[in-house]
């Protein structure tokens, strides 16, 4: 098949969703690919690098969408490059069907087949292609950068000669992958981060990041990420109330605010309101990456760096992988080129394109004349659902006491009914049994109580010298068989001296190595 | 010397014995405490030996002499990871004493039910004990005798049969003969009926037979207790060589004997009941062999198993602060506790805090892991228990789990169907990353797939657990 890969019209894009390394790895698919001239020139790639790489330069996009049987590349079909679909070829790139409904309806019309490669599942088999991720992290990391870059001041603390500056604060609301990354970056720049997620379930990924999860008091607010694909979802209004509070009382502390909070499908959260802008000092940036979505801070606007009146620098570029477009290029290509490879399981440069696996069956939002999407929830779950875990509630004083007087007399009567039938029993041999014997067997009941209080107190890293001790001085049926040797009877004699013998071996192999194992114990 | 003076001296036996079980309580005491219990057998030895009715000096000094010199021998030679089967191999010889001096028991009795009433007055020691019992006494006797040789030719052939499991002679897999537990109940039953009869008078061959059938119930009842179930069969037989030692008190009279012998047996169900309650398994489903059937199919493990190499480890042990290592009979197999206890002593003199973990029922004997720790110069006060430790795994950076399976299998706790669940488990998988040393990608012992080697912060160092650690301390330096 014949990979086409045109130029990106959207104006300032300048990812190209093929890459030089990614068309070779192709070619071992047995694919051909094709690029329109000019294509990575945004990103760093020349015309020559893509020959180099056995990869044919089209002229024009015209003859590029004539020739290729599959089309990739980044942003969303234009009206024009829908028109140059037709039956039998495929599209991968960003398609956002929820919002772009009218152009998946025109594509539909053409016949081909589109895969949206915001669509793929977030299972695990997917991360390789999953290009939201890939791009988020890249947004992540540039967000940090962006954020140097408008921020007057260091952001690790430092202690100099000419003065001491203090670690710059970063909070990073919305910990999903754009947020961690942020977090991340910020945390190995020096600053001190903060982040916050409605998912409670992330504080130990921020944790692990080195940041700090602020944590909001809230009962029955948390929400499970694991039911909604990992995705956060709206919360209720008293949740959300609560949230803010906790933002209004951090604003003045914080000098950089990086705002990831996106819910699929909908306007992104108003979480960061004017007031909140209005308490932070001169100076702070606010970083949106949700602008292109409507934004997380009041005073967001898309595409643009905004500086309010009280001097804080409110950044809503909605291109920050295109901004880093070498980087986001070669690992937007790399996940078209595993999105290819799964179509092309036979590594024969024929695409099948199984509607039955769940990834392929995802992603697919236009299929041989139809709409496919939604597609329906994939086989297997995302993530495991986590259990919900139920806090011991705490027992008031009275029911504990309740409870422990309850349990005193569960002992009593039990330790009451054992002593009465052993009474009972030994009554009943008392009853039968000889004088002499009785007077044995109180030894023997003392000398069983008695071990059962002595043992319980041995400690545990000693049981295994208590095994041996127990086993030497149980070789004291040596002296049973001492006070047979004086038989008369031949063979009583023998056994008694057989007996004499292996008890000896175990009195004294049990002590020796009693007192060899006992030796080894060491404090340090 | 008199009757008082050897009374006087197993008095004196009876609480050096108490004082040395009771001074295992702490690692200092116990120093102490083996030589109360040395200094209390000598004395009974002694007191015995010179009272009346011994005879044969020669033979007894010989014996006495030939067995010290064995006992030696084989305390100097062995390793402290064969400990659990010299533990067990000891019983059996308490086993095999107690049957023989039980069949002269009755070898005597009947010697002395034949005498006329006056060489009956002639008769000393054990003899003259006997002459002088009535006939209800004679029966309880015969019933004390009989119970005496049971236990001891059960504890006999059981011990055999561990010993040989453990020394890895005899197939460590739970074997049942076919009929199970039957076989068992019906040597038990025929057992019982030779009992009645033994005491109605029948003769020699019942106490023989018996004999042979207690031989196969140990035999038997072993052979269906798998590896790791090995603490509890080893303290049970512990407890079982005690009550041995008892019932022959009750034979010859002697109260040391049965003060002794019940010291011994309660130490050893404690044990038992110890390790049955750490395994969350009722001591009879131990004895009866298996774990029971499950309620329903296992938990789905999804993921895989992720390996990493020594690199891998070494930087994480590099940054990390608290480690904990958990070791296993895994350890004790690969005769790896010299190299953990010099990581250990490299990671400390970094500054990390190292710690152990041990369960309850880690290795082949209660207490075994301790043991060989110890041996390795690895300083007990590093070495905690389950209970003291569980809670730290939350905060710990790096866990190495160093052959154990099921103690750290996380499905006891999370998967009602799953065969250990409810067993108490090291939370070892709480931790930040969790290392696990094992030889390759089986189950455990009891054949249960663990979750832990499949959760994303578990990585696993495949290869021999010697090897493995020993490959890390040059990288780490």
């Amino acid at each position: 098949m014949k990979i086409g890969t045109p130029r990106e019209l959207w104006p300032g894009e300048a990812r190209v969703a093929l890459t030089p390394e990614s068309a070779l790895q192709l070619q071992k698919l047995g694919h051909d690919c094709v690029v329109e001239t000019g294509a990575g020139l945004g990103a760093g790639i020349s015309d020559d690098a893509y020959r180099a790489a056995g990869v044919s330069v089209a002229a024009d996009g015209g003859a590029l969408f004539a020739g290729a049987d599959v089309i990739v590349k980044v942003r969303p079909p234009t009206d024009a490059e829908v028109a140059r679909l037709s039956g039998g070829k495929t599209l991968i790139s960003f398609f956002y069907p929820a919002q772009n409904a009218e152009l998946l309806a025109r594509a539909q019309e053409t016949g081909a087949n589109v895969i949206a490669m915001d669509m793929v599942p977030r299972i695990s088999r997917a991360q390789k292609m999953d290009a939201l991720s890939s791009m988020a992290n890249i947004a992540g990391y540039r967000a940090v950068i962006e954020a140097g870059n408008n921020f007057g001041r260091f952001f690790t603390g430092q202690v100099t000669a000419a003065g001491k500056v203090p670690p710059a604060r970063v909070l990073v609301i919305g910990a999903g992958v754009a947020g961690l990354a942020a977090t991340g970056v910020a945390v190995s720049l020096g600053a001190q981060a903060y982040a916050f997620d409605v998912r409670p379930e992330v504080a130990e990924q921020i944790e692990s990041m080195g940041a700090e999860f602020v944590y909001l008091d809230f009962a029955g607010g948390q929400q499970d990420g694991a039911a909604t694909g990992g995705y956060a979802a709206p919360s209720s209004p008293e949740f959300r109330e609560k949230q803010l509070t906790r933002f209004r009382e951090l604003a003045p502390q914080m000098d950089i605010v990086i705002t990831t909070a996106l819910i699929p499908g909908r306007e992104a959260p108003k979480l960061w309101l004017a007031d909140m802008v209005a308490a932070m000092k001169p100076g702070s940036v606010v970083i949106d990456l949700a602008a292109e979505r409507g934004g997380n801070c009041d005073l967001t606007a898309a595409d643009e760096r905004v500086v309010t009146d009280n001097g804080v620098v409110i950044i809503g570029y909605t291109d920050f992988p295109s901004r880093m477009a070498a980087q986001s290029s070669t690992l937007y290509a790399n996940n078209i080129r595993h999105m290819l490879a799964d179509l092309t399981p036979g590594k024969d440069g024929v695409i099948v394109h199984n509607m039955e696996d769940d990834v392929i069956r995802g992603a697919t939002v236009a299929f041989e004349g139809g709409i496919t999407y939604p597609p329906p929830p994939p086989k297997v779950a995302a993530i495991a659902a986590q259990k919900p875990r139920e806090k011991p509630r705490e027992p008031t004083p009275a029911e504990k006491r309740a409870q422990e007087t309850a349990a005193f007399k569960a002992q009593t009567r039990s330790q009451v009914a054992l002593l009465a039938i052993g009474t009972a029993l030994l009554l009943l041999v008392g009853a039968y049994a000889p004088p002499a014997f009785m007077s044995h067997f109180i030894v023997f009941v003392l000398a069983c109580f008695i071990g059962f209080q002595v043992i319980w107190n041995v400690s545990h890293s000693l049981h295994t010298p208590l095994m041996a001790v127990t086993n030497a001085i149980s070789g004291i049926v040596l002296l049973g068989a001492l006070l047979q040797t004086g038989s008369e009877n031949g063979l009583v004699t023998v056994l008694a001296a057989i007996s004499v013998l292996i008890a000896t071996v175990n009195i004294v192999g049990g002590f020796l190595v009693t007192r060899r194992m006992l030796a080894m114990f060491q404090k340090s | 010397m008199t009757i008082g003076i050897i009374s006087a001296a197993y008095i004196a036996a009876v609480v050096l014995f108490i004082l040395s079980l009771g001074g295992l309580s702490g690692q200092e005491s116990a120093k102490r405490a083996v030589w109360y219990g040395i200094v209390g057998m000598a004395l009974a030895v002694i007191a015995t030996v010179l009272g009346p009715g011994i005879g044969n000096w020669f033979v007894v000094a010989l014996m006495i002499a030939g067995g010290a010199v064995l006992g030696a021998y084989v305390a100097s030679r062995v390793q402290m990871t064969e400990m659990p089967q010299l533990v067990a191999a000891l019983h059996s010889f308490v086993g095999l004493a107690a049957v023989f001096i039980g069949f002269n028991a009755h070898i005597e009795a009947v010697d002395v039910a034949g005498l006329d009433e006056a060489a009956r007055t002639t008769l000393t020691g054990f003899a003259a004990i006997l002459a002088h019992k009535t006939p209800v006494e004679l029966s309880i006797m015969k019933v004390e005798v009989f119970l005496g040789v049971f236990i001891g030719a059960v504890t006999f052939t059981g011990s055999v049969v561990a010993f040989g499991k453990l020394a890895g002679k005899l197939d460590g897999k739970a074997k049942k003969l076919p009929g199970g537990h039957g076989l068992n109940a019906a040597a038990a039953l025929l057992s019982l009926v030779l009992l009645v009869l033994y005491v109605n008078g029948a003769g020699a061959w019942t106490l023989a037979l018996m004999t042979l059938a207690a031989f196969f119930i140990g035999y038997h009842l072993i052979m269906g207790i798998g590896g790791a179930d090995m603490p509890v069969v080893v303290s049970m037989l512990n407890s079982y060589s005690g009550w041995a030692a008892a019932a022959i008190g009750f034979t010859l009279g002697n109260d040391l004997l049965i003060v002794t012998g019940a010291l011994v047996g309660s130490s050893g169900a404690i044990l038992s009941y110890m390790m049955c309650k750490a395994m969350n398994r009722s001591f009879v489903s131990v004895i009866l062999g298996g774990f029971g059937a499950t309620a329903g199919p296992q938990m789905e493990i999804s993921g895989e198993q992720v390996a990493i190499d020594i690199d891998g480890v070494a930087a994480a042990l590099k940054d990390a602060d608290s480690i904990i290592i958990v070791p296993g009979y895994g350890m004790a197999v690969a005769q790896a506790q010299g190299a953990v206890s010099e990581l250990t002593r490299k990671l400390r003199a970094d500054g990390k805090t190292v710690r152990f973990a041990i369960h309850p029922v880690a290795g082949r004997l209660p207490g075994h892991m301790n043991v060989l720790l110890a041996e390795a110069k690895v300083p007990y006060d590093i070495v905690l228990e389950m209970d003291e430790i569980n809670h730290d795994f939350p905060n710990t950076d790096v866990v190495i789990v160093i052959g154990s399976n099921d103690i750290v299998n996380p499905a006891a706790q999370d998967d009602p169907n799953s065969p250990i669940s409810g067993m108490p488990v090291l939370e070892v998988w709480k931790a930040r990353q969790v290392f696990v040393s094992k030889r390759g990608q089986g189950t455990g012992y009891s054949g249960i797939e663990n979750p832990l080697f499949y959760k994303e912060n578990t990585r696993m160092f495949y290869g021999d657990a010697k090897d493995s650690v020993g490959k890390l301390l040059p990288v780490l330096a």
